[in-house]
C-alpha cells in the first residue's frame, strides 16, 4: 500500500505496466514462453541450430571418418572465409537489399592483395590494407548506385558480380594464379596456437562473457527492468562456456594421422572469426549505428522521419559487406594458397547465404 | 485567456493556381486540445504540413510563444518542441517500444547505447500518460494493437517535452475500445499543459475532448469557437455550409471560396 501512495503523492498515476506488478518470471516461465514463441512460429535460430545438429549426425553415420579430429579441425579452418562472407551479409539483408557480387569482390580483393605483395613487394599488412581498401571502394560504388540511384540491388550486384570476374581475369591473366606464400597471410588458417595459448584463449572468453553477463544483469535488477531470470543468464554462460572449452580441447588433440607429424592446437582463424563475431554482433546491437541499420530495414519512412540519414545507412552496409568479403576473399587465399582467376566465383557466395 | 503557444496569422499558401489557405488565423492554446475540422479538402493536411514545417507557407506569420519564427524546414519545427503524429504511423515493426520512442535521438553512455536509461524513461513517460494497455516495454511494436501503437507515437511526444503535438486523425483507424484509450490519453497530453491540435472526422470524439474547434471550409477559417459555445449540428453545418446563423463566413464570402 505505501508504494502505491508514495507514486499518488509524486503525482504520478498508479503503477500501470503488468510487468510492474508481476513478479519477476522463473525459469520455468522463460522456458515456457519461449516455448510458446516457437510454437507461434517465432523460432529463431532454431532452425538453423536444429539443421546443423541433423546434418551432422547424418554424415556421422555415413561416414565414420566425419567426427575425426582431423576432419571437425578441417572444418573449421575451411569455414572460416565463408562465415565472414556470411557476416557481412547479414548487414545488407537487415536493409532487405542483397549482394550477389560479395563472392567475387573477396576475389578481387584477394587478387589486390597478392598482386601488391608478389608485383610490388608489399609487406603482408599493406596488401591487406589494399585488398580490404578495394573490397570498401567496390561497396561504395554498389551502395551510391543503389541508393542514389535507386536501381534494385539485385541488378546492381548481378552487373557487379560478372564485372568483377572480369577484373579479376584482367588483373591475373588467363587461366594464371598469384602465389600467396607470404608466411603471416599463410598462417591464418595453416598454422595453430599452442595448446597453452587456446586454453588461455578460451577460459578469457568464458570468464568475459560470464562476466558482462552478471554485470548487465545486476544492472537491470538494481534498476528496475526488464530482465531475464537468473536461471536464463547461467544457461547463456553454460551454453558459451561448453562450445567454447569444447571446441578448444577437441582442437588440442593431436589430429594428425601420420604418427611422425603432430597436429594440435587451434588454428589461427577461429579466434579471427570469433573477434569479428563479437564486434560486429556489438555495433549491430549496442551502438546507434546498429539500431538505425535495423530501423531503416524495418521502416525506412519511419526512419527518415525520424531523422536518420536513409542513403548514407544504405551506402554504409554494402560498404561493410564487401570490406568483410575482402577479409573472406583474403582468408581464402591465405587456406588456397594462390588467388586465381576463378576466386570467389562459383558457389561462393551461395555457401555465405545458405550459412547465413 | 492565456497566451497563444503556437499562432498563426493571415497564413496564405498556394500550389500552383490552386489557393488552398486564404488567410488562415489559428491558435493553439497550452493545456486546451483545438480540434480542426472540417470537410475532405478544406485544407486541413495542408494547414498542419505547413505548420509542421513540410510546406513552406507563402504568406502570413508564424508566431510561437509570442514570438515571430522563420520555419525551414521540419527540423526547425522540432527544435521548437512541435510534434506531429501522422495518421500513418512512423513506427518500425522490428524494433521494440523503447527503441521506437529513441529512434534517432537515442542516448548514448560510454559510446555504447544507454539501453538502461533509455527503457527507464520510456517507461516513466507512459507511466506518466496512465498507459496500462502496455505489458512491457520491451514488446516488439508489430506485437501491439492499432490502439496500442498510436499510444506509444503519442507518448514519443511525452518523452521529448514537446510543447505543442499536432495529431492528424489519431483515432481515424481504431475500433470503439481502442480509440477510447486514445482520446482519454489526448486529454492527459493537455492536462499536463501540452497544446494539442486533434484533426478528427469523429465529431463525437471532437465534442468529448476538444475545448475550442476550428473549422476550415474550402481553405477559409469558417468559425474557432468554444467546444462548450456550439452544438453538434451547428458545426456540421460550418463544416458542410460554411455557415450556420450567425456563426461562420457571410455567404459572399462563402460563395465566393466556391
Amino acid at each position: 500500500m505505501t508504494t502505491v501512495n508514495a507514486k499518488r503523492q509524486t503525482g504520478f498515476a498508479p503503477a500501470d505496466f503488468a510487468a510492474d506488478d508481476r513478479t519477476d518470471e522463473t525459469f520455468l516461465d522463460a522456458f515456457r514462453s519461449y516455448a510458446r514463441r516457437v510454437r507461434g512460429g517465432d523460432m529463431g535460430a532454431l532452425p538453423a541450430v536444429l539443421g546443423l545438429i541433423v546434418l551432422f549426425v547424418v554424415f556421422s553415420v555415413a561416414n565414420e571418418r566425419f567426427t575425426s579430429a582431423l576432419n571437425l579441425a578441417n572444418l573449421i579452418t575451411q569455414a572460416g572465409s565463408i562465415c565472414v562472407l556470411a557476416m557481412g551479409l547479414v548487414f545488407v539483408l537487415l536493409l532487405g537489399d542483397i549482394d550477389l557480387s560479395a563472392g567475387v569482390a573477396g576475389g578481387v580483393a584477394a587478387c589486390a592483395m597478392a598482386l601488391t605483395m608478389v608485383n610490388d613487394g608489399w609487406p603482408w599488412w599493406a596488401g591487406v590494407l589494399a585488398g580490404v581498401g578495394s573490397g570498401a571502394l567496390i561497396g561504395l560504388l554498389i551502395g551510391t548506385l543503389r541508393a542514389k540511384l535507386g536501381i534494385p540491388s539485385f541488378v546492381v550486384t548481378l552487373a557487379f558480380f560478372l564485372g568483377l570476374q572480369g577484373v579479376t581475369l584482367k588483373l591475373i591473366g588467363e587461366g594464371g594464379s598469384v602465389r600467396v606464400d607470404n608466411p603471416v597471410i599463410r598462417g591464418i588458417t595453416i598454422d595453430n596456437m599452442s595448446p597453452a595459448a587456446g586454453w588461455a584463449c578460451a577460459v578469457l572468453i568464458v570468464a568475459a562473457f560470464a562476466a558482462l553477463q552478471l554485470y548487465q544483469y545486476r544492472r537491470k535488477v538494481t534498476l528496475g527492468l526488464d530482465h531475464p531470470p537468473v536461471g536464463v543468464v547461467a544457461a547463456r554462460v553454460a551454453v558459451v562456456a561448453a562450445v567454447s572449452l569444447g571446441v578448444t580441447s577437441l582442437l588440442n588433440v593431436n589430429r594428425s594421422v601420420n604418427a611422425d607429424v603432430e597436429i594440435r592446437g587451434v588454428p589461427y582463424v577461429l579466434p579471427l572469426v570469433g573477434v569479428l563475431l563479437i564486434v560486429l554482433t556489438f555495433i549491430l546491437n549496442r551502438t546507434r549505428y546498429g539500431r538505425h541499420i535495423y530501423a531503416v530495414g524495418g521502416n525506412a519512412e519511419a526512419a527518415r522521419r525520424a531523422g536518420i540519414n536513409v542513403d548514407r545507412i544504405r551506402i554504409s552496409v554494402f560498404v561493410v559487406c564487401s570490406s568483410l568479403a575482402a577479409v573472406s576473399g583474403i582468408i581464402a587465399a591465405s587456406y588456397g594458397g594462390k588467388v586465381s582467376a576463378s576466386s570467389g566465383a562459383g558457389n561462393t557466395l551461395l555457401y555465405a547465404v545458405g550459412r547465413r | 485567456m492565456p497566451e497563444p503557444i503556437l499562432e498563426l496569422r493571415g497564413v496564405n499558401k498556394s500550389f500552383g493556381v490552386v489557393h488552398v489557405l486564404h488567410d488562415i488565423d489559428f491558435q493553439v492554446y497550452p493545456g486546451e486540445v483545438t480540434a480542426l475540422v472540417g470537410d475532405n479538402g478544406a485544407g486541413k493536411s495542408t494547414l498542419v504540413k505547413a505548420i509542421a514545417g513540410i510546406h513552406p507557407i507563402d504568406s502570413g506569420s508564424y508566431l510561437f510563444e509570442g514570438d515571430p519564427v522563420t520555419v525551414h524546414g521540419p527540423n526547425d519545427v522540432a527544435a521548437l518542441g512541435i510534434e506531429v503524429v501522422y495518421q500513418d504511423l512512423a513506427l518500425c515493426d522490428n524494433l521494440d517500444i523503447v527503441q521506437n520512442m529513441f529512434l534517432g535521438r537515442e542516448l548514448i553512455r560510454h559510446g555504447r547505447l544507454d539501453e538502461s536509461a533509455m527503457e527507464t524513461q520510456a517507461r516513466e513517460a507512459l507511466t506518466s500518460l496512465s498507459v496500462r494497455t502496455v505489458k512491457s516495454v520491451r514488446q516488439s511494436v508489430s506485437s501491439l494493437s492499432g490502439g496500442q501503437r498510436q499510444t506509444v507515437a503519442i507518448a514519443k511526444s511525452v518523452l521529448w517535452n514537446s510543447r505543442v503535438v499536432l495529431l492528424d486523425e489519431p483515432t481515424a483507424a481504431l475500433g470503439v475500445a481502442q480509440t477510447r484509450q486514445v482520446i482519454e490519453l489526448v486529454r492527459r497530453l493537455a492536462d499536463q499543459g501540452l497544446g494539442v491540435v486533434l484533426i478528427s472526422h469523429n465529431l463525437a470524439d471532437v465534442f468529448e475532448v476538444a475545448d475550442r474547434i476550428c473549422v476550415l471550409y474550402l481553405g477559409r477559417v469558417a468559425a474557432e469557437v468554444k467546444t462548450s459555445e456550439v452544438n453538434h449540428s451547428q458545426v456540421v453545418e460550418l463544416i458542410t455550409a460554411g455557415r450556420s446563423g450567425s456563426l461562420g463566413l457571410d455567404s459572399a464570402q462563402a460563395a465566393q471560396s466556391m
